[in-house]
């Protein structure tokens, strides 16, 4: 647990020095969000209607720039292998980088949503801290999968195109949930299938968090 | 009677079709220092990645203070430390959270203000992408002096500093030594690492060519490339 903490403290602590290109990828999603209302144009209600999955798409394209920074300056110095030829199980390393990309993705969704309320004329009829839970859990959804893929391709000059051609097909099912939960705390739950969605996207989460660690020290083998 | 820190038999490694290296045997007692020589391509950096266990063998047998890498990897890296051309470094930390975060995860102390003071760098406070090629070098050199390894194993170790940095590296491999560290140096400056030296190996085209006591090394060397020529 100590190493896992150091771990997460030093991925939060890189996070956070290099916080300008967070503000870059939240301009990023802020600009698609922009091209998708313009795209559909003054039509309040389709907007609305389609808002949620507009939203999941922004979150979707940062996440992999995002996951593919994270591994960027490891691969560049050699600092992961430092730390793959350090006494430190493989998982640990992981772990620590999925859970720090995982709250720099929230904090990126979370600061998106209210822009994202503003363009599309939404609010919410669900209660906030539900819309919270939808999005960390669909956001745990991308990171899981996303951070064993980054570290895949890290070395490879042509991650930027690889990873989401490897991530995508893998977060369809997480995204679908997130989406309908999404468009169900945003609408209004009258038929009660929110508990239903947010259950997928549970045990979606449960199957990759726990799958992703112990292939992360398969993956990083030579 | 104490475990070799190094022992390789017939140990190989190939990348694709190409040997980069092979039929390497190796005895190292602790507290040896060996330089390896070879001319770029050599199977220098190959070698010090396979005893690092960054890269595994194609073939042969590798055993690390009487361990089997493969079988019990934790317990070898902890003894061990590679430095290489990459520094390892996080650019946009300064030096001194670099060396704590490693402190953190060895379970070390956090005081690193006497490592930085060793290797000749002052506690700055400014990110490593500022640093001079050189300066990350140094640094590089107190993250190897935290891990205190038993077996270090140095690639190019004058590699971008100035003389006296040369003279930094000197100090620092006998301060090692001192330690009891077995110290496996990879160098072209043939003549001042061999000084550093008792025993060195000369490598060509992945295959050991000669092996001898290091004050020897630069007349092999040099007969190597008149052959070579």
């Amino acid at each position: 647990m100590k190493t896992f903490l150091a771990l997460l403290h030093k991925d939060l602590l890189v996070g956070w020095r290099g916080r300008v290109r967070l503000v870059g990828l939240f301009t990023y999603s802020l600009a698609l969000l922009l091209l998708f209302s313009f795209a559909v144009g003054p039509d309040t209600a389709a907007l609305r209607d389609h808002a949620s999955a507009y939203l999941w798409l922004a979150v979707l394209s940062a996440s992999t720039l995002l996951l593919a920074q994270s591994f960027q300056q490891e691969v560049e110095a050699g600092a992961i292998e430092g730390l793959l030829l350090l006494p430190v199980e493989p998982a640990a390393l992981y772990y620590a980088k999925a859970v720090a990309n995982l709250l720099l993705l929230l904090f990126l969704a979370f600061a998106t949503l209210p822009l994202a309320a503003l363009l599309f004329s939404l609010l919410p009829a669900g209660s906030l801290p539900v819309m919270f839970l939808v999005v960390a859990l669909g956001a745990a959804g991308i990171v899981a999968p996303g951070t064993l893929y980054a570290a895949l391709t890290a070395r490879l000059s042509s991650q930027q195109v690889v990873l989401p051609v490897l991530l995508f097909p893998l977060v369809v099912p997480p995204i679908l949930a997130a989406v309908k939960a999404t468009d169900l705390v945003l609408e209004g739950d009258a038929m009660g299938e929110l508990p239903a969605w947010l259950g997928l996207l549970l045990v979606f989460d449960a199957i990759y968090w726990s799958l992703s660690g112990p292939l992360f020290g398969k993956v990083m083998e030579e | 009677m104490s475990q070799p820190t190094v022992q390789t038999r017939d140990l190989c490694r190939r990348y694709g079709r190409r040997w980069a290296l092979a039929r390497v045997d190796l005895d190292l007692e602790p507290g040896e220092r060996l330089l390896v020589l070879g001319a770029n391509g050599g199977g220098k950096t190959t070698l010090l990645r396979v005893l690092s266990t960054a890269t595994q063998p194609t073939r042969g047998t590798l055993r690390l203070f009487g361990l089997d890498p493969a079988r019990q990897p934790e317990e070898v890296r902890r003894r061990l430390a590679l430095l290489t051309h990459l520094p390892s470094l996080y650019d946009d930390l300064s030096g001194t959270e670099n060396l704590r975060i490693l402190a953190r995860l060895l379970r070390k102390p956090l005081n690193v203000r006497p490592l930085l003071e060793q290797v000749g760098l002052d506690d700055r406070p400014d990110p490593v992408r500022s640093f001079s090629a050189g300066m990350r070098k140094r640094l590089s050199f107190a993250r190897l002096l935290i891990q205190e390894p038993e077996l270090a194993l140095i690639d190019e170790p004058y590699g971008q500093l100035d003389p006296d940095g040369f003279l930094l590296v000197d100090r620092l491999v006998a301060e090692l030594s001192r330690r009891g560290t077995t110290v496996i140096l990879a160098s072209h400056l043939v003549e001042r690492a061999a000084g550093l030296c008792a025993r060195a190996l000369l490598l060509h085209q992945g295959l050991p060519r000669w092996a001898g006591p290091a004050s020897d090394a630069p007349k092999a060397w040099s007969t190597l490339h008149r052959g070579a020529a």
